[in-house]
């Protein structure tokens, strides 16, 4: 009880300190606020405003057809360019997309000899180039088929394949970007505050100050962890309330309380890991270092950024040791998919456990150092 | 009054303030030449500040200041004369670097002052031999003890021959053998150049007894100028003259009790064979002693003698390597809480929390050892240590005496039978040492608190019960003041404990450096060899530092298997579900159409569309299939109908490449259906897509070159703001601001080697990019070289800056992380091409480096592309590394504010 107490208001005493700490003040601060903001918005995902133009050989109503077949905001206005500038302009990064109509190609077309529109595409801008290929091809191929119907060359086809995209009919990308913005807010910002909390009292020499008292390395540990976790899912709540849902608008499918649970449970992780990264660092800057290259990696490979289907087998399996990505995994289900706790519970035990293991073994690794 | 022409330094109405402290005010000084001139006064005096303002440490506020025949504010007047004058700052080695040897720091302030390797050779054997450092001219600074460290200071301050040598609180922390020969040393080096102005100050009053000149002062004004004599007058010394000048606090203890000497045969703490062991160092070495209740015993010593780590064995904060440390007659245990509760401690500095009020702090700790009476016990001891006028300011902006007081409220607050106190007085005036130490009298008689202090201050020491010379990790002596006196047969307790430590140790002899001053040559290309001077110290520094050589060069190949690895965005194998309600031979053609391509795999089918919703949320598929009941009818007697793709959109990339997945299948399945009809061609025109540069369309082909850009900026931007700011944080900056470095020098030489760093990085990336992912160099290497060169420079250059703009090292890190790694991924195309963005977003691309870093290594690794489209790229990326090296010199202060 008397322990219990003592960690109560060690952690107190840790929050109090925090509000007079201006560096990770503004840090906080601006982690839930306008880095998730500008992640969210600022980068697309999927196809938007690509450039694109067509050189068009042909000149005939059908080909100028197909140019009027790109809207924004998917495509920027459609430029015409002269034949054969087209790889010249695409070496100079003008243009991800360029068509090339042939010559003759609506006379060839009604006199069934198949003609080809090539679309050239700049393999080097990845997300856009594959995406953008289909949605191309898919364009300039319903527009032929429509011509070929209306002049009798084809029948209609029999099987129509309607899409349907389930969760996220208008192929919002905001939404995403920005809770898994804020998801990887929380994991950097958790690691960085209980992390530099630690350094912080050993820097001062407060540390030795608090071991002569009747604490023990767990008590101090234990304070910085759940005053620590508390702050970053108060912040957490506040942004998803007013940044996610106010500012940005996002819907969240699922129910916020059961992602905030989630958010609970991973924060042990995280914090365990700033207490790891704290004990094992000599100094503030180092510290800083560490956090860099540890925390960027295991946000990378969550699955937030592209999908984990993306990763070779073997990391696919090896992932599954990071909490980020079951903490990653079971925000997805409940936020965009209303997923409920008979869904994401695996997710949970997984994160329970291997926040228990980390944290047990921080827990031993800074007791060993202060000893 | 001292003739014109002899005054040195002028200093006229110069007052300076931290925000809203005034740290001086209205100071008025003429100081002579060729003479010792001590400030004296404790800490907080403004002593530090005035030294700093005269040497140009620390930027002119108010008030004009002339040195050496010209304005110190004037900066063409300060490069002219900062190689005349030297500058050793407060605190022990402070502006000498740990991870350099005793050699190598002196041959760093040599390459400052422009010296050839000659001369810097015979300047620093001179010096090393004069002081007795020459046997450990290899052994790190860092690892020097606190006598050694004085003495290298003094080295390196002397190593160009100044004319005006000035230091700050040279001996604070000393050993008195050790402040003795450092005296000694001084008025050897003044014999031989006698017209050497040396300005000193102390907070050890004693010592200005032999100076010239004393410069009194209290609370940012000046009390006193004059000789030594004059100030003392008739009083006993002058630390009660200096007292008699000084206004007082107001809080005065009344109890003046008569002591109870009761000395118990059983030991209230006792040590037998005390010895503490780090690797081969020895800190404690075979310590005994015994205190009783009520017992003030004292340890006296210098800084790293070996005291604080005796105090943290008896409070168990530190195991025992062997021998035993007896608290009540048991061994303490570092476990044993209720041991704890017995024992106050406070330990070396102030160790409460800055950012708590006076009551907070004593809050906390009440609440730690629970005590019964919590809110009884604080209001007495605010009342009884005088902390009432102060309980609600924030612990950090107390004055340093009152400091002492609430931490040794707060040690006291549990009513503990024992109190061990490291260096509790260090730094602060005598009046709140006295008020402190009469504190110690009355819980010492009053309470019967047992009392074990470690001082350097041999007033303190003689208000001991009895006292303990330590000296190297060994008691040399012990004993009440007057024995130990008495036994040495000298006059003072600091006599004694001098003549205890020249037994112990025989002292080098001290001689004047001996320089033959006609080797003193120009060299030519200064301003260059400063730069490299800087450079080579900082290359030696990354090279020992065993986190950062891990971070500069292993950081980015991690980060790079990790992002190419982890970022691929080449999707198959995509877990699908097919809910058949039609259960014909046209719809398993239909699933078999999708489930044969290698995008998908088919689980196992769904019975409800119910369990396809399960199934999507959980994620175990990423696309549901539903056939119609009547998909194999209709499709027999050829009327029109569908199928619908539910697709998971929660992840939008991964949802639209499914969905062109499936209408590229559904297509395939439309074009072999009428084929086996033996239609005449459905297939009426071709779409060919042709991805260009990278055929087969793999995703590492373009992330791989593309991850340069950001790695090469991140990490060694990083890199170059830590290294100034570190010199900021550890103050090592200020050789920066008194020696004849410019700004550009010292950020050029700082950045050489993160230039020289990132490239090596550049390489690596290069060949892991050839080697690991396969992907070939189709373009012209040198292009890629020359340009790779020029953005590191930039990069770093980068890092500089921001450096410039933060004042911790942590927050240069992050800062620098964030404000170059989110206009990298915002605005340079590395996910977004350039053509693209917004226009507005398209001009802060055009106004990045990486944005054309990019483009060059993408370029070169996959476009194929040679010298002519490389060189828009090259030419950008030339004018950022100079120009915003510039802006970085021109933002970076030369003097601290």
């Amino acid at each position: 009880m008397q322990r219990l107490s003592c960690i109560f208001w060690l952690g107190l005493k840790e929050m109090m300190s925090l509000r007079r700490d201006w560096v990770m003040m503004a840090l906080l601060v601006w982690s839930f606020t306008l880095a998730p903001m500008m992640e969210a918005t600022g980068v697309a995902t999927s196809v938007n405003n690509a450039s694109i133009a067509f050189s068009d050989e042909d000149n005939s109503p059908l080909s100028r057809a197909l140019a009027t077949a790109f809207f924004p905001p998917e495509f920027q206005p459609v430029v015409q360019i002269e034949p054969g500038s087209g790889p010249a302009q695409m070496d100079a990064g003008e243009f991800i997309f360029i068509v090339v109509v042939p010559p003759g190609f609506e006379k060839d077309l009604r006199a069934r000899r198949k003609p080809e529109i090539q679309v050239l595409i700049d393999a080097t801008a990845m997300e856009q180039a594959g995406i953008g290929a289909s949605y191309i091809t898919n364009i300039l191929g319903a527009e032929i088929r429509r011509f070929a119907i209306g002049v009798d060359l084809v029948d209609p086809p029999l099987v129509d394949v309607i899409l349907r995209s389930a969760f996220n009919p208008n192929r919002d990308t905001v939404r995403f970007a920005g809770i898994v913005a804020l998801i990887g807010q929380i994991m950097w910002l958790t690691t960085i505050l209980t992390g530099a909390a630690m350094i912080r009292e050993r820097e001062h020499g407060t540390i030795e100050h608090l071991l002569a008292m009747p604490l023990t390395p767990f008590d101090i540990a234990a304070a910085k962890i759940w005053a620590n976790a508390a702050i970053v899912l108060i912040a957490a709540s506040l942004s998803l309330t007013f940044v996610m849902q106010g500012a940005l608008g996002i819907e969240i499918s699922g129910s916020k309380g059961l992602f905030l649970f989630g958010t609970a449970l991973f924060l042990f992780t995280a914090t365990a890991l700033g207490v790891f990264l704290a004990t094992i660092a000599r100094s503030m800057a180092q510290f800083a270092l560490l956090v860099m290259l540890i925390v960027l990696p295991m946000l990378m490979l969550s699955g937030g950024e592209t999908p984990v289907e993306g990763q070779p087998d073997w990391l696919q399996v090896g992932t599954l040791l990071l909490p980020s990505r079951h903490y990653m995994a079971a925000s997805q289900a409940i936020v965009f998919k209303g997923a409920g706790l008979e869904t994401v519970w695996p997710e949970f035990i997984w994160m329970a456990l291997l926040g228990a293991v980390l944290l047990a073994t921080s827990l031993v690794l800074f007791r060993r150092s202060v000893e | 009054m001292t003739p014109e022409a002899d005054i040195e330094i002028r200093i006229t109405g110069v007052t300076h303030r931290y925000r809203s402290n005034v740290a001086l005010e209205s100071i008025l000084l003429d100081l002579p030449k060729g003479q010792l001139v001590g400030f004296i006064g404790p800490d907080g005096v403004g002593k530090s500040t005035l030294l700093g303002l005269i040497t140009g440490a620390k930027k002119l506020q108010t008030g004009s200041i002339s040195v050496l025949g010209g304005s110190i504010d004037d900066a063409a007047h300060r490069r002219l004369i900062c190689p005349a004058i030297a500058f050793m700052p407060q605190g022990l080695g402070r502006n000498l670097y740990s991870e350099l040897s005793v050699r190598e720091n002196l041959e760093f302030f040599s390459g400052l002052f422009g010296q050839g390797q000659e001369e810097c050779d015979i300047r620093t054997n001179a010096l090393l031999s004069a002081t007795g450092l020459a046997p450990f001219e290899d052994r790190l600074m860092g690892k020097l003890s606190g006598g050694m460290k004085q003495k290298l200071g003094l080295c390196c301050a002397l190593i160009h021959d100044p004319k005006l040598l000035v230091l700050d609180e040279p001996t604070t922390g000393v050993d008195p053998l050790s402040r003795r020969q450092f005296w000694a040393l001084i008025n050897a080096i003044r014999a031989e150049h006698p017209r050497l102005s040396v300005l000193v100050s102390t907070a050890y009053m004693e010592e200005a007894e032999s100076f010239d000149q004393i410069v009194a002062m209290d609370g940012g004004h000046v009390i006193f100028q004059g000789k030594p004599a004059e100030l003392k007058g008739q009083d006993r010394d002058l630390e009660t003259a200096y007292r008699r000048l000084r206004a007082h606090d107001g809080f005065r203890l009344v109890s003046d009790q008569a002591p109870v000497r009761q000395i118990n045969p059983n030991p209230v703490i006792s040590a037998r064979g005390l010895t503490r062991r780090f690797g081969d160092f020895t800190a404690v070495d075979n310590v005994d002693f015994s205190i009783h209740r009520g017992e003030i015993f004292g340890f006296l010593g210098s800084n790293g003698c070996g005291k604080s780590t005796t105090m943290k064995m008896l409070t168990g904060l530190l195991p025992v390597s062997s021998g035993e440390a007896l608290l009540f007659g048991n061994p303490v245990d570092a476990r044993d809480r209720r041991m704890r509760r017995d024992i106050g401690y406070m330990s070396q500095a102030f160790s409460l929390y800055g950012e708590l009020s006076v009551h907070q702090n004593l809050q906390l700790h009440a609440r730690i050892f629970a005590i019964p009476d919590r809110e009884e016990r604080i209001a007495e001891l605010t009342e009884r240590f005088g902390l009432a006028a102060h309980r609600d300011t924030l612990a950090a902006a107390l004055p340093l005496g009152i400091k002492q007081r609430l931490s040794l409220a707060v040690a006291v607050i549990h009513r503990p039978r024992v109190l061990i106190l490291d260096e509790p007085t260090s730094g602060v005036d005598p009046e709140a040492r006295d008020v402190f130490w009469a504190l110690l009298v009355e819980l010492s008689h009053k309470d019967l608190v047992t009392i074990f202090v470690s001082t350097h201050f041999m007033a303190e020491a003689e208000r001991c019960d009895r006292v303990s010379f330590m000296h190297a990790g060994r008691v040399l002596a012990e004993g009440t003041p007057a024995d130990l006196i008495a036994a040495e047969g000298t006059g003072s307790l600091e006599e004694a404990f001098i003549s205890v430590l020249e037994t112990a140790e025989k002292p080098a002899p001290v001689v004047a450096p001996k320089v033959d001053f006609a080797t003193k040559t120009k060299v030519t290309g200064q301003g260059i060899g400063r730069a490299l001077t800087y450079t080579r110290r900082e290359a030696v520094e990354v090279v020992r530092d065993p986190v950062r050589l891990a971070f500069a060069f292993l950081g980015s190949a991690i980060l790079m298997l990790v992002f190419c690895f982890g970022i691929s965005l080449d999707i198959e194998d995509l877990e699908f579900a097919v809910l058949d309600l039609s259960q014909s031979p046209e719809s398993r053609a239909y699933t078999e159409e999708i489930s044969g391509s290698p995008y998908f795999k088919q689980t196992p089918p769904l019975i409800s569309a119910t369990e396809g919703r399960r199934r999507l949320q959980a994620g175990d598929v990423s696309m549901v299939i539903e056939l119609p009941p009547d998909f194999g009818r209709k499709q027999r007697t050829g009327e029109p109908t569908q199928v619908l793709a539910t697709v998971d959109g929660a992840i939008p990339f991964k949802g639209e490449t499914v969905e062109g997945y499936v209408a590229g299948l559904h297509q395939s399945f439309l074009d072999g259906q009428s084929r086996t009809k033996g239609e005449h061609a459905v297939e009426i025109a071709r779409i060919e897509p042709r991805f260009r540069y990278n055929q087969s369309f793999e995703s590492i082909a373009a992330m791989a070159p593309a991850m340069p850009a950001i790695l090469l900026i991140m990490l060694p931007a990083v890199l170059a703001a830590v290294s100034v700011a570190r010199e900021r944080e550890l103050g090592s900056v200020v050789n920066f601001y008194v020696t004849p470095t410019t700004r550009l020098e010292f950020l050029i030489g700082k950045q050489i080697p993160y230039i020289m760093i990132a490239y090596v990085n550049f390489l690596l990336l290069a060949a892991m990019i050839i080697f690991v992912f396969d992907v070939p160099l189709k373009g012209d290497p040198l292009p890629l070289a020359l340009g790779a060169f020029l953005y590191v420079w930039a990069t770093t250059s980068y890092g500089l800056l921001i450096a410039t703009m933060t004042s911790s090292q942590v927050a240069a890190t992050f800062a620098t992380a964030i404000a170059s790694v989110v206009p990298t991924i915002q605005f340079s195309g590395l996910l977004q091409p350039v053509s693209t963005l917004e226009d507005g977003a398209q001009l802060i691309g055009s106004l990045w480096p990486s944005s054309y870093f990019l483009h060059l290594n993408v370029g070169a690794f996959t476009k194929g592309l040679g010298w002519e489209a490389l060189a828009p790229d090259i030419l950008a990326l030339a004018c950022f590394g100079p120009a915003l090296t510039l802006i970085a010199a021109l933002c970076l202060r030369a003097q601290e504010k």
